[in-house]
């Protein structure tokens, strides 16, 4: 039996295992680091930059970086929340994110992270691009406006769903969500509701079709409590195990 | 010429194994738009097909790339550079005379590109890919005949696409380094670790900017116990103003080329890559042939000089314009046929490179030093340069000089000297390191090149006094929000958010609360973002604006809130209406 192996963070010891992310020990913790891309049940992706934490003066994703022994890392300061703030805030700027008319409020993770890291304002010029609403599909929606191209989506299909329903196109600010069929269509492909795929996207951006504002205000994910206790939304879709559930 | 042709071409190109046809597939993507293919849906499907990869995933791989995104359409697909160089060099003479010849002629496209590596003899442009140098209006003339008599690009004179070496200087590098086997047979006759440690010895640390110790990312390599292993040059030189690679490709590549040799020897690597930038395309026969001839020598292929196992080859692959893929992993991801976006690390390339081997990944002016230092001992390296920095430098120096082109120069000379020997005068700011790097101000001119100073992959663009350092970071900020990647948040918006705020600056409506916007986006960059790229799209721009306030006050309109827009400007409309010219119609402040 070895010594538990362990790493501050806000001073508090955090246990790890080999292999662990700063992240995956947290999160064992029961300490919250706010984060987008980053879903537990896929690789890490590093990509929103939300979850940056100080380790030994550099700044790095918590979802990405290797804990190791006595690591000092610093989650909940002032500097972090701050530019935690401003990289939600880009976040916001960059999309259309209508929160007061989304059907996804209340019960959005952008939204909930924005709320914990008390982000008040989009405080950017906001970048109003034109983008499209696909409700080909049966069952599902896409709303490419709320889309934050954290490709758990594209993780979901590619590694659970073995479909390879979505792909990513162009670079830069131009980079954006692509569903893969001859007609960009995500009616026109395999996708189904019992899809992976249709339960990890953080935001209002995949969306099932006939249930919108079914939550009275009050009862929504994150009414009550902050993200930090309540966990991802992806960590709170029910349900794929409810259809997977015989009924009766 | 179909999809199975195409393959087909692209692995008589190929000596290397390839476990699958996908690592091809940028490959594939590059010589169909070469040979003018047209990207169409039928196109993509049948790659699709080809290569059980979604067409859309195909699509998503060529639309990353400048070159594929927007791939030649038409017989003469016209890039001409735009960087901050060839700007200065007046290229805008050559787009507008372009645009206004060839505006509605369906056989021509023009379009503007990111550096091409020809700031020495500028301005200049890619036709086809190819490219044309010199600028000037005779050439011009010259390239308009050939259009408008419908000449093929095969059939264009040879005198038009003359690329000068320039070399101005020359030191150990340049002098010394034979590439005719020498360091390859002390290998051949010596235990791997005893050369290492030549290398080692010399202090040789990485040229493209890192500063890595070479020796110690060889032996990390040597180290991994895996049966494949890989050797990359990275030959995607693209940094805005460097061209000394373009140099070593075209007169030096039998030097580096042994470096990447003696690496695989020492590491035990058997396949090697040299990733080429796309603009570099007129580089790849000459490159071809020195390969083939190394081979005939047995300087590579099996049994390199004899030596039992020792088998190393080397493919070229070409980029498709993308400044990101200069970035060791990006470039890998990229080498693999795919979007180049860079990795999370660890684990580093050395473990986990080219698909998942363990990787050396080393610039072209690296690999012909190590060459040199094996071949003359460590020494020969060590006794220039300084402590800290042993060696030369290859500097690639253009701007407001009388002789731009590349110069050797030991490492620790400043920068003042280094400005008189390329015979600048008046020199009003230097940009070391390109647009990732430093705008170094006169007063820091006593400053040396070197890894504890100024240090740099080896762009040096000078600026006389008749420039506005304005239009050069606005370059900049174009030029990142060009070519970022996108993949993390504080990159993909900010390079957007800085280009417009530096806009605002250039056109004069910026106030001091804009200035701050910029330093607090530039400082999110720089510590928040995924990879080197974000980090430094910033520092050019803090440094105008830290280092000539004097010319920062002149350009701000106000020192509080200014609109993005002005508003004197806004009303005109309405006091043409009303026909009314008096002050009360005009806003203050704004009324010129």
């Amino acid at each position: 039996m070895t010594d538990q192996q362990t790493f501050s963070l806000d001073g508090k010891s955090i246990a790890f295992e080999d292999g662990d992310t700063i992240m995956d020990a947290a999160l064992r913790s029961g300490e919250y680091i706010p984060h987008l891309c980053h879903n537990p049940e896929f690789k890490p992706h590093g990509s929103c930059r939300v979850c940056i934490v100080n380790v030994n003066g550099r700044h790095v994703s918590s979802c990405t970086f290797p804990a190791s022994q006595d690591l000092k890392v610093e989650s909940n300061t002032a500097e972090i929340k701050q530019k935690r703030q401003s990289l939600l805030q880009m976040l916001f700027v960059e999309g259309n994110h209508v929160c007061p008319g989304c059907e996804k409020s209340g019960a959005c993770q952008l939204q909930a992270v924005a709320y914990y890291c008390d982000m008040l304002s989009p405080h950017f010029t906001h970048f109003f691009p034109r983008r499209e609403v696909d409700a080909s599909h049966h069952d599902f929606l896409i709303d490419y406006n709320r889309c934050i191209v954290c490709e758990l989506c594209v993780r979901a299909s590619n590694d659970v769903d073995g479909k390879q329903v979505f792909s990513i196109q162009q670079r830069g600010i131009q980079r954006h969500l692509a569903v893969n069929s001859d007609s960009g269509r995500l009616g026109d492909t395999s996708f189904s509701k019992t899809d992976k795929a249709a339960h990890v996207c953080p935001v209002g951006a995949i969306l099932p079709k006939d249930i919108g504002y079914n939550q009275p205000i009050g009862h929504r994910l994150y009414d009550r409590q902050p993200i930090s206790q309540v966990g991802d939304v992806a960590a709170n879709d029910k349900t794929l195990q409810e259809e997977d559930t015989p009924h009766g | 010429m179909d999809i199975e042709n195409l393959f087909q071409d692209v692995r008589q190109r190929l000596n290397n194994h390839y476990d699958s046809e996908k690592l091809l597939l940028l490959q594939v993507l590059q010589l169909a738009n070469q040979k003018g293919m047209q990207f169409t849906t039928d196109f993509f499907s049948s790659l699709s097909e080809r290569l059980s990869l979604p067409a859309t995933e195909i699509k998503g791989i060529a639309s990353f790339y400048s070159f594929l995104d927007k791939p030649r359409n038409t017989q003469y697909d016209i890039r001409i550079s735009d960087n901050i160089t060839d700007q200065f060099q007046n290229n805008a003479y050559v787009i507008n005379t372009l645009q206004e010849k060839y505006a509605d002629n369906p056989k021509v496209n023009i379009a503007t590109t990111s550096c091409i590596g020809m700031n020495d003899q500028g301005p200049a442009m890619l036709v086809n890919g190819y490219t044309i140098p010199n600028l000037g209006p005779g050439t011009l003339e010259h390239v308009f005949s050939l259009i408008d008599d419908n000449i093929p690009l095969t059939s264009w004179p040879s005198e038009l696409f003359t690329v000068a070496d320039n070399i101005q200087r020359k030191d150990i590098l340049l002098n010394d380094v034979s590439g005719n086997g020498t360091s390859l047979n002390k290998l051949t006759n010596a235990e791997p670790d005893e050369i290492l440690s030549i290398i080692q010895n010399s202090g040789l640390s990485g040229r493209g900017g890192a500063g890595f110790s070479t020796a110690s990312k060889w032996r990390l390599c040597k180290q991994a116990e895996t049966e494949n292993k890989h050797v990359i040059c990275n030959a995607d030189e693209g940094e805005p103003g460097t061209f000394k690679d373009r140099v070593l490709l075209n007169s030096y590549a039998n030097q580096f080329i042994e470096g990447m040799t003696l690496c695989a020897g020492i590491v035990g690597a058997s396949q090697g890559y040299i990733y080429l930038r796309a603009e570099y395309l007129f580089l790849l026969p000459k490159l071809n042939a020195v390969l083939q001839k190394r081979r005939d020598d047995n300087l590579l292929g099996n049994n390199i000089l004899g030596k039992k196992g020792f088998d190393f080859d080397i493919d070229i692959h070409l980029g498709a314009g993308a400044y990101i893929c200069g970035e060791e992993s990006a470039l890998i991801e990229s080498l693999e046929g795919k979007r180049g976006i860079p990795r999370n690390r660890p684990p580093f390339p050395v473990t986990q490179g080219y698909i998942n081997q363990p990787t050396i990944v080393n610039n072209v002016e690296t690999f012909l030093a190590a060459a040199g230092i094996v071949e003359h001992g460590a020494d020969w390296f060590k006794n220039t340069g300084t402590e800290k920095s042993p060696g030369t430098k290859l500097l690639s120096i253009s701007g407001d000089c009388k002789k731009p082109g590349v110069y050797e120069f030991p490492f620790g000379t400043s920068i003042k000297d280094i400005l008189s020997a390329c015979g600048a005068s008046d020199t009003q700011a230097v940009q070391v390191a390109g647009a990732a790097g430093h705008m170094v101000a006169p007063d820091e001119f006593d400053h040396a090149i070197s890894f504890e100073d100024y240090a740099t992959a080896g762009s040096f663009m000078v600026y006389d006094h008749s420039r506005d350092l304005f239009q050069v970071i606005k370059n900049f900020a174009d030029f990142f929000k060009h070519e970022s990647c996108g993949f993390c948040t504080p990159c993909r918006v900010g390079t957007s958010l800085q280009s417009d705020l530096v806009e605002k600056l250039v056109e004069g409506n910026a106030s001091s609360y804009d200035i701050n916007e910029i330093k607090s986006i530039a400082k999110l960059m720089q510590t928040t973002s995924h990879c080197g790229l974000g980090a430094t799209a910033s520092t050019a721009i803090l440094d105008l604006i830290e280092k000539f306030p004097q010319l920062l006050e002149k350009r701000l309109k106000h020192l509080d809130y200014t609109p993005a827009f002005n508003l004197d400007a806004a009303l005109e409309q309405s006091r043409q209406i009303t026909g009314r010219e008096d002050s009360q119609s005009h806003i203050g402040g704004y009324h010129d």
